[in-house]
């Protein structure tokens, strides 16, 4: 397998961040936002990969290690290095850590449906951990701290209900080649910066393979086409492959409903989210 | 004019809650003491600094009248010292205002309606508040003065007509959210605003004091910077991170008149010819057939 691109190659200029300055805004939302609403406290699946650590290490620097709690949830089939990478952070960022290995409750399940195929697995596996996360926030009184990312968020490169639930989310606004940058700046062990990205949710599974083209490539796709607002003629232009822009415009598309809430069918004259609206962060 | 020809400024960079008036009220009242203690004379709050910026539907629930016990309050807070606050005004037709009031010796001496209401990207101000219609200039103790909000200050009109009444002095309350991240140590708005802010000083030669809040709101962050610049464009003093803070500047006013003496500007202004060329372009724009 070639070296991922993550520490190795260039990164696309525009992507390029000052990772102190990005740092400050992240460790300053954390705090704002747990404390505000009267928590010290935050709990989130850490599965050895690039995201969670560098969600880790922000959580840590933004409220101390005593009030991060890291669950370690792997399935018999979950790859060890990923275990071990987890363990890697928790020892280096010395935050609480708890293991729980979801094979006996994802197995007794598919009992059932001994025919599900991969994804419906992985979904599974996925909405599992959420579920330990939000009950073990009861129990921490914390708050759940989401890692997704903002390619796989337009992608829709995540579980629904899964791993892409959360309380607060510190790096849904960095694409992929973003969050290298700075996890890389911050700290977290290079063998986790430099490794293929996985959901780790079957053996082998990886993230590119799956989704046919490299972070590098779809970052600079979404960059022209989120942020610039490039036209599909005008991404031709830049010199992007037809195929690859259709297929990352389908996606981004097609999986919008992940990004919002359920459809209320409109009844009254204040629908929730339709004319009823107020911030989040409402008497805080 | 001020005794001997300086004032003390402060600017509040606050972190106002959002929706509790009476908490962010209590709050003016503890910055209020602790600028007076520090001999301030004029102190600005930043925009909205009463309720707190991403209102939505709490704007209606977040609004005073211009008569009655908050405002009596309010007023209150000017007994030693002249305050710019921010506040959801609901006049009496039930239009509600996104403002700024200037506060003198217990009494409202002026209040601005911010005009230019942002509407786009992650704004929706126009949603929920009346466009103000005017931009006016009024006489505080320390000279002319102008308040622009914000956004106001992103169209160039506003300013300028400021100038032209002669303002010694342009307050700027902002709530301005911080985006736009790249290799440079400071945020795309932050290099924005401080490029705005310093050529409106310098081409209008008049002292400009830009106070923006801190906190975050929604996953949004304000990034502060508060700043005060002189007439020539330099900055006196500036808050550069997005800590809470109390920022202090002495201004010595007659910066203002010298400035203009070594640069006349204003006096070379073509007012006429301005109206004349905006009355023609208006004039052609709007005989257009369709």
């Amino acid at each position: 397998m070639s070296a991922p691109a993550s520490l190795t190659e260039p990164v696309f200029p525009p992507l390029r961040i000052n990772p102190e300055l990005v740092r400050g805004i992240l460790v300053g939302f954390i705090r704002n936002e747990v404390r505000k609403v009267g928590f010290e406290r935050v709990v989130l699946g850490l599965s050895g990969g690039v995201d969670s650590s560098l969600v880790a290490t922000l959580a840590t620097e933004a409220l101390g290690p005593k009030n991060v709690v890291a669950f370690i949830m792997p399935y018999t089939t979950s790859d060890p290095k990923s275990k071990s990478d987890a363990l890697q952070v928790v020892q280096q960022l010395g935050i609480h850590q708890l293991e729980i290995d979801i094979s006996p409750q994802v197995d007794a399940y598919f009992q059932h449906f001994p025919d599900a195929d991969q994804k419906q697995r992985g979904n599974k596996m996925a909405r599992e951990r959420m579920s330990i996360l939000y009950d073990q926030s009861w129990a921490w009184r914390a708050l759940v701290i989401g890692t997704s990312n903002k390619t796989e968020l337009l992608l829709g490169y995540g579980t629904i209900y899964g791993d892409m639930a959360s309380a607060i989310n510190p790096i849904g606004d960095l694409y992929k080649t973003q969050v290298w940058q700075l996890a890389d700046a911050l700290g977290v062990p290079t063998s986790i910066v430099q490794k293929a990205p996985s959901a780790d949710l079957w053996a082998g599974q990886s993230d590119e393979t799956e989704l046919g083209f490299q972070y590098r490539m779809i970052d600079q796709l979404l960059y022209y086409l989120v942020e610039r607002r490039y036209t599909v003629e005008e991404l031709k232009r830049v010199g992007f492959d037809e195929a690859f822009i259709e297929e990352i415009v389908r996606r981004v598309r097609d999986n919008q409903y992940k990004r919002r809430l359920p459809v209320i069918a409109k009844l009254s004259s204040r629908t929730i989210d339709r004319d009823f609206r107020y911030p989040r962060d409402w008497g805080h | 004019m001020s005794r001997d020809g300086r004032l003390a400024v402060g600017l509040v960079q606050m972190d106002p809650a959002l929706g509790d008036r009476a908490r962010n009220l209590e709050r003016h009242r503890q910055w209020v003491q602790q600028a007076a203690e520090a001999g301030v004379e004029l102190l600005v709050f930043p925009e909205l600094s009463l309720t707190g910026y991403f209102l939505k539907d709490l704007v209606a629930e977040s609004a005073i009248p211009l008569e009655g016990a908050v405002m009596d309050e309010l007023r209150s807070l000017s007994s030693g010292l002249d305050v710019v606050l921010g506040a959801v005004i609901e006049e009496p037709d039930h239009r509600y205002f996104n403002a700024s009031l200037y506060f003198s010796q217990g009494e409202l001496v002026h209040l601005h309606r911010k005009v230019y209401l942002p509407t786009y990207g992650m704004f929706d101000e126009k949603r929920y508040f009346a466009a103000g219609d005017r931009f006016r200039s009024f006489k505080t103790g320390f000279g002319r003065a102008g308040i622009l909000v914000c956004e106001d200050i992103w169209h160039l009109s506003s300013a300028y007509i400021l100038s032209l009444e002669g303002v010694d002095m342009i307050i700027c309350p902002s709530s301005s959210p911080g985006r736009g991240v790249t290799t440079d140590e400071r945020l795309g708005t932050a290099e924005s605003y401080g490029i705005l802010c310093r050529t409106y000083a310098q081409f209008l030669t008049s002292f400009f004091l830009y106070c923006n809040r801190v906190g975050y709101e929604d996953g949004a962050n304000f990034w502060g910077g508060s700043m005060v610049i002189g007439p020539n464009g330099d900055i006196i003093a500036q808050q550069e991170d997005a800590d809470e803070a109390l920022v202090l500047a002495n201004l010595d006013l007659g910066d203002v008149r010298r400035e203009r003496l070594a640069n006349p500007l204003l006096r070379d202004e073509r007012l006429e010819l301005t109206i004349n060329e905006l009355r023609r372009v208006w004039h052609e724009r709007t005989r257009k057939p369709y």
